[in-house]
């Protein structure tokens, strides 16, 4: 695959990298894929540019320190290539494209329902959760979604490739970050 | 940050422990659950009495407490377990040796949202193969201290975790699938010596219990 992935850690404590970036970085090693890490509070404009696709990780239920510092993704919006969050990431595309937080604490495995045409995922998919917040992109006009209920699992913007899981995908449905990586 | 660690003396959480430290955290206690059932859910059984030797040797305070071993009671002597740590030791997080079990890891992360403490899992996901070899490769010396499926049997007892085992249990993987860390609870560990203790633990004595594939080590330890 050409190019290379960046990876961006929202993690306020550097151990939880180990938690959270680190599994993905393992599914690009499997993958062959070339990648680089970053704190998002570091991201320089050459980091965008030499990047073929970015994953933006996410981070454990106690941390939400990267609400404070949204101003450091303001980049999201004029990004013209393939990005994908996972969790803290889904919902850090969906504040800046106008969303809004909500309350909501999901821990552990769940069936949820996806509709046909994400990443080859059809179906009762059973899936990790691990958060106390969710934005609902049913209210954001530019994204289709993926799943069936009331919260938006799986999310991909209707004209850029733009993805968002709610769910962490590293723990059980690795083939949806296999799928974006090989786009 | 003050952590207190979930501690069963075994390879997982003494490697997460000492990831804790070295990533600049404090670790401010040990956090054991004796459970009386031997087949719990959640926590480690074999020699896990044993803990109170590993907790003086990391000059660490040691939180022990008994459960039934009963599913949803244990994880209320958990709780009550994880809030002695916030109040006594003033902890701000847990760590876990959590590997692959979404089962204990996410009863974990539940308990510590309720408690508002960080819950760190830095084994989470991690390859099986990197672990063993990263146990090794950080002079931790870890025996098998109990055994659960076949072919395993009591031959293996005592094994210490070195490179001949890695080897061993690669080809058990590939031929029977036994989940090399055993994280499957095809087998359990007790740690002797690591980066964490200021001397190695001598085991005077054992006694050995169990039948086929199913054997425990009690180990006597000075």
């Amino acid at each position: 695959m050409k190019g290379r992935v960046l990876l961006i850690s929202v993690c306020k404590e550097k151990l939880h990298e180990l938690e959270f970036v680190k599994p993905i970085e393992d599914i690009l090693k499997k993958e062959g894929a070339n990648y680089f890490i970053r704190d998002y509070k570091e991201i320089k404009k050459e980091d965008l540019e030499k990047s073929s696709k970015i994953i933006i990780c996410g981070t454990s239920l106690a941390d939400n320190k990267f609400t404070e510092n949204l101003d450091k993704f303001s980049w999201i919006k004029s990004f013209n290539k393939p990005l994908f969050g996972i969790c803290a990431g889904m919902q850090i595309i969906g504040l800046i494209y106008g969303g809004n937080l909500k309350e909501k604490t999901e821990i552990g495995f769940y069936n949820e329902k996806l509709t046909k045409g994400f990443f080859g995922f059809n179906g009762v998919v059973n899936v990790y959760h691990l958060h106390n917040k969710y934005v609902c992109f049913s209210k954001l006009k530019d994204f289709k979604i993926f799943n069936q209920g009331e919260i938006s699992q799986a999310v991909k913007h209707k004209d850029k490739e733009i993805y968002g899981t709610l769910f962490h995908p590293e723990v059980r449905n690795k083939g949806i970050i296999e799928g974006f990586i090989h786009l | 940050m003050k952590l207190g660690v979930l501690f069963s003396g075994g390879k997982d959480s003494t490697f997460a422990a000492w990831t804790a430290k070295k990533y600049g955290h404090e670790i401010s206690c040990l956090i054991s659950i004796i459970s009386k059932k031997e087949d719990s859910y959640m926590f480690h059984t074999p020699s896990i009495s044993k803990v109170k030797f590993q907790s003086k040797v990391m000059n660490t305070s040691l939180i022990m407490k008994e459960t039934l071993g009963e599913k949803e009671i244990e994880l209320e002597d958990l709780k009550k377990a994880i809030k002695k740590a916030k109040n006594e030791y003033g902890i701000g997080g847990i760590v876990t040796g959590a590997v692959e079990s979404v089962y204990q890891a996410s009863r974990v992360q539940k308990i510590c949202n309720e408690l508002k403490l960080e819950c760190f899992n830095p084994l989470w996901q991690k390859d099986q193969f990197e672990l063993l070899e990263d146990l090794i490769k950080n002079n931790f010396k870890v025996i098998i201290v109990g055994v659960f499926a076949y072919p395993l049997g009591k031959d293996f007892l005592g094994r210490k975790i070195d490179k001949k085992f890695v080897l061993e249990i690669k080809e058990l993987n590939n031929k029977l699938g036994i989940n090399p860390a055993g994280e499957g609870g095809e087998f359990e560990t007790y740690v002797l010596n690591c980066p964490l203790f200021i001397r190695e633990l001598k085991i005077k004595g054992f006694k050995d219990f169990g039948e086929r594939n199913s054997w425990r080590r009690e180990l006597e330890i000075i």
